[in-house]
């Protein structure tokens, strides 16, 4: 396989509904955006495209991708679509990596986009909920907070996580977005604000829980002589993995834990894995991810996390199945503040302040869930903030990180069927 | 069609509303005599005849081995393994709600069941209760035609 270089990437603002501008337009806006950050890139230069949104049923258009793709004139190059529930934007980052490290391509363009605002927010919910087993869960009240409540309130039993150590991570990434424009729901929010607002399935409230959104996200990527050529700062993608599990929550293992090469198996003498409280697939993406980048211990090799926190649960969650600590520790990692940004006040004590940055962009919770668009949003705040121009592009400092060396994107779908992690590196 | 005219929510842009609707001829397949059971006061779950893995739902072949499995009947009490209560849901439960999802534990299974929990106030549902399941009198041919309740009420 040939190394894959990121060389710019772009994002519209993502906002409840954007009834002025179609799927086409959110997406040609991102496209452009992309290819004005790399004048000596010329829209020649691109071998082929990947297109990407998760539902049918919200853009009510089959082969939507397609209209994408003839709309930023890119007939007759090689496309196409892919889906894969709430993990389809990492999915479409990793077919254009695909495309690139198999030398079939020598640039391709990762696109993606979601127009959610078509149907109310119940309704909405119901679509999503169709990516659960419709015969056997969605018939029982097929509602993905629903589903994710039980997860948690499992998590909550094993590890004694809390729902104050939850309401933290919607503190931290609410406040984090206040610093970043192209978020949807942006606020200073308290710990008994979070607890106090409207309960959804217990014991998630609505600022446990991302929100629906429009949005389109591209990125570009291409071969090292490409990168070379065309761009002042490419970002390297060092590794990539991905993992999946059993539609039915109800059908998953109660085994042994995937270890990490950090961790030992009498690390979990007594856990049942991966049960309903953890996520099996994204333990498996993570060790692919690793394995290939050559990371051993993921909290000293990793500068910042990008993490697909549709519930401030699966935030904590994903701390652990990332190996960012132990499983059953990731109510404690956000209690020391270790994934919060270094010099923004947050209204509390946090004794590890920035030991980990996660979600500095604000992350699903506050910048907004456009499905398809989401995971190649993280690639673009990550690209950014590897190549250091966050300020050039959020139009402030605050969520530059100092020299940051490696980020970790992880995108993921339904209750935890299909997850991808990829590693970015600056050079 | 159009007898009603197009409603119009917006001129700048042009919003109109567009319904959409479609039945579809559903089987069960494989899984039917899952379905039938419910109707007969039966919970029928899968059991591998290759390894022994037995779920609590129906699956005709073993995703530890690949063999084939039985069918084979899961006990009809159980125990929360893990539960939420709903205030809102999909639009098609919004008017359902509160409600309770469940997700039950049995003995002699490797795996859970998905399922409502009925007849107990919200505040008294608990990890490691133990629930028995009820049937529908008039099957619907759904997954809701079983349900559970606490073990204890008659």
């Amino acid at each position: 396989m040939r190394p894959v270089y990121m060389i710019s990437g772009g994002i519209t603002k993502f906002a409840k509904a954007h009834p002025d501008k179609d799927f086409r337009f959110m997406v040609k806006e991102a496209y452009d955006y992309t290819l004005r950050d790399v004048p000596r890139f010329s829209k020649d230069m691109i071998d082929g495209a990947v297109g990407s949104y998760f539902s049918d049923h919200f853009t009510r258009q089959l082969k939507a991708a397609s209209m994408a793709q003839d709309y930023l004139g890119l007939c007759p190059k090689p496309s196409k679509r892919i889906e894969g529930g709430g993990a389809t934007g990492g999915l479409c980052f990793q077919s254009a990596w695909e495309a690139v490290a198999s030398g079939r391509m020598n640039s391709c363009v990762a696109f993606g986009f979601e127009t959610m605002s078509r149907v109310n927010t119940w309704k909405g919910n119901e679509f999503i909920a169709l990516a659960s087993d419709t015969n056997f869960d969605f018939p029982v009240g097929g509602f993905y907070s629903g589903y994710y409540a039980m997860m948690v309130q499992r998590h909550m039993h094993e590890f004694g996580t809390t729902v104050e150590q939850m309401a933290m991570v919607s503190v931290k990434n609410h406040i984090n977005a206040l610093y970043n424009p192209y978020s949807q729901k942006a606020k200073r929010l308290t710990i008994k604000q979070v607890r106090e607002s409207p309960m959804v399935a217990t014991p998630l409230t609505m600022e446990d829980i991302c929100t629906m959104s429009d949005g389109a996200a591209v990125c570009l990527l291409a071969s090292e002589e490409v990168a070379a050529k065309a761009c002042e700062r490419p970002v390297k993608i060092i590794g990539v993995g991905s993992g999946s599990d059993a539609m039915r929550m109800a059908d998953r293992p109660h085994g042994k834990v995937i270890l990490l090469p950090h961790e030992q198996e009498s690390d979990y003498a007594h856990l049942k894995y991966p049960g309903v409280h953890s996520f099996r697939g994204g333990r498996m993406a993570a060790k692919l991810a690793y394995q290939m980048a050559g990371i051993h211990n993921p909290m000293e090799e990793l500068s910042f996390v990008e993490l697909h926190d549709a519930y401030t649960s699966s935030e904590i969650q994903t701390y652990e199945d990332l190996g960012l600590c132990k499983y059953g520790e990731g109510g404690r990692f956000v209690e020391r503040g270790t994934p919060f940004m270094p010099g923004i006040d947050y209204g509390m004590s946090l004794p590890k302040q920035e030991r980990l940055p996660v979600n500095p962009s604000g992350g699903l919770l506050a910048c907004g869930h456009p499905v398809g668009a989401t995971g190649l949003m993280q690639a673009v705040f990550a690209f950014w903030q590897l190549q250091g121009t966050m300020s050039k592009h959020l139009g402030n400092p605050t969520l530059q990180l100092k020299n940051p060396r490696r980020g970790l994107i992880h995108s993921h779908a339904g209750t935890g069927t299909y997850i991808t992690v990829s590693i970015l590196e600056a050079i | 069609m159009g007898e009603k005219g197009t409603i119009v929510y917006g001129v700048d842009p042009l919003i109109v509303h567009d319904h959409y609707e479609i039945d579809y001829r559903h089987s069960y397949a494989e899984d039917s005599p899952f379905f039938v059971g419910l109707s007969k006061g039966k919970l029928l779950g899968s059991r591998c005849t290759g390894c022994r893995y037995t779920y609590a739902t129906p699956r005709s072949h073993c995703m530890e081995c690949g063999a084939p499995t039985a069918w084979h009947e899961v006990p009809l009490s159980g125990r929360i393994h893990t539960f939420t209560i709903c205030h809102y849901g999909g639009e098609a439960f919004l008017k359902e709600t509160p409600f309770t999802l469940i997700l039950v534990e049995f003995e002699g299974a490797d795996t859970l069941f998905l399922s409502r929990l009925k007849g107990v106030k919200s505040e008294a549902v608990r990890i490691g209760m133990p629930v028995r399941a009820c049937f529908s009198k008039t099957p619907a041919f759904k997954v809701t035609d079983v349900w559970f309740e606490p073990a204890d009420r008659e």
